[in-house]
């Protein structure tokens, strides 16, 4: 049976040689964490199925670094890597693979240039294809909007992009959906409510998602400890949970989530 | 002592060179036909289409078969284990057909692609899944699995909606629809097996 996966999450800010890891609340206080390559090996001995690089200064001058993080990473680290932030075209995709890296996550350019989504897929397959939506909850959809029921009453839940900054009026389940059709692999959905809070994931967006495509979703954003986790695989579809500042800070080993998941009937990779 | 990766020009190759790396076993890209005769072991990456593949394959296919039919141990791995076989549901191109069945779509019961770690139920005792046993998880990432004719081949099946071939071998033809070079620990014990394996 395929195993839900647990997948720590690195935002990368690239400005200081060999990047520095770091972590907001609700995308904007900054809390340092460690270094990028040295974080990833410690998770995968932990057993992480998978971990993600997202690059959160997104310049063009700093691909090189995250092309170095990646490379040193890729020398010890043997599952999955993903990467994201700032990738504009399918050359920076092939930079990114070949400093080895398996799949890139794309927000910002495949809202502005859903094509991209089928230029990955075409060259490196589906799979290599993660979609990423920034999702914020809105009050009183108005028609056309996919409404969610939520403990603060009727919503909906709306794209951002630039990292936060600026929002898309891209409704974020609806674009969910179109990117599946558009060849993504993978959706990763984070709530911008709760990222950073440690309030525990989106419950009704998640779901709402989930019920909606045939992909993969990963469920990020909110991720205070192993409850939330066992939450999200309880009450979703959700075939991943991603979490940065549990593992950073040591709250939580990725070893003792899973032990803790398994115990209560969620079946992991031991 | 050397192990070619066949680059055909699909997808990323980068992860299976740098885990063969890690396990010494001396990879070198191999971009020509021509190249491909000098080598111990011959490994068959493969991404995206089932179509797209064999028509960049196509070129490297008779060096293939002769290191094969030369005793050569060769693995082919994800679409590299599909295209061994006669035909795709995915595409109308023709497989290389050096396994007897096709590779259908999975079934619609379950999410597609299938992403992530599963575990095998192992069918047959076979040198590349020696030390492996039917808890290890291994990382799949696939759309569409192997159905082979003549099921004395299947070393190893997954669990995903139905049935599906994980690992296949024959005499010195190995395949596995999983990825070894992302499936940790024990993904690189399957690529050490190969690599022994092209060493006796």
């Amino acid at each position: 049976m395929l195993a839900r996966r647990i997948i720590p999450c690195l935002d990368c800010d690239l400005a200081v040689p060999q990047g520095r890891v770091v972590k907001g609340i609700e995308f904007k206080q900054i809390r340092y964490a460690g270094v990028p390559w040295e974080l990833a090996t410690r998770y995968y001995e932990e057993g992480a199925d998978e971990i993600v690089f997202l690059d959160i200064t997104a310049s063009s001058d700093r691909r090189e670094t995250m092309k170095s993080v990646i490379r040193d990473t890729a020398k010890n680290v043997f599952v999955p890597l993903a990467v994201g932030g700032g990738i504009k075209t399918v050359d920076d995709v092939r930079n990114i693979f070949k400093a080895g890296a398996d799949k890139v996550t794309v927000n910002t350019t495949a809202l502005k240039r859903p094509e991209i989504i089928g230029e990955i897929a075409e060259e490196y397959g589906s799979q290599a294809c993660v979609v990423a939506i920034d999702a914020k909850r809105r009050d009183n959809p108005t028609e056309g909007r996919i409404s969610v029921p939520t403990p603060q009453g009727e919503s909906w839940f709306e794209c951002s992009f630039y990292g936060g900054r600026e929002f898309s009026g891209v409704d974020a389940i609806a674009w969910a959906m179109e990117a599946e059709r558009l060849g993504a692999g993978e959706i990763l959905l984070t709530s911008m409510d709760r990222d950073g809070t440690y309030d525990g994931f989106d419950l009704p967006l998640t779901d709402a998602v989930c019920k909606r495509v045939r992909i993969p979703v990963i469920a990020s954003g909110g991720c205070g400890n192993a409850e939330h986790i066992y939450e999200v695989f309880l009450k979703t579809g959700a075939s991943a949970a991603l979490a940065a500042s549990i593992f950073h800070y040591d709250e939580w080993g990725v070893d003792e989530v899973k032990r803790y998941l398994a115990e209560r009937g969620i079946h992991v990779r031991a | 002592m050397t192990i070619a990766v066949v680059d055909y020009g699909v997808g990323n190759l980068f992860s299976i060179y740098n885990a063969l790396e890690h396990i010494e076993a001396g990879p070198e890209l191999v971009t020509e036909p021509e190249d491909l005769t000098r080598f111990d072991g011959v490994v068959v990456p493969g991404v995206g289409s089932f179509g797209r593949c064999m028509r960049q394959l196509s070129r490297f296919e008779a060096v293939i078969l002769e290191a094969l039919e030369g005793g050569t141990p060769t693995l082919g791995i994800c679409v590299g284990m599909q295209v061994l076989f006669e035909r795709s549901e995915e595409s109308p191109e023709e497989g290389l057909g050096w396994i007897k069945g096709e590779v259908v779509r999975l079934p619609d019961s379950v999410l597609v692609p299938q992403m992530g770690w599963n575990t095998l139920t192992i069918k047959k005792e076979v040198e590349i899944l020696e030390g492996i046993s039917d808890e290890d998880f291994f990382y799949f990432v696939h759309s569409y699995f192997c159905v082979p004719k003549d099921g004395s081949v299947l070393a190893a099946t997954t669990d995903y909606g139905t049935e599906i071939a994980a690992a296949v071998s024959r005499d010195n033809l190995f395949a596995v629809q999983f990825h070894p070079e992302k499936s940790g620990q024990k993904g690189l014990k399957i690529l050490d097996n190969f690599v022994r394996l092209t060493r006796c």
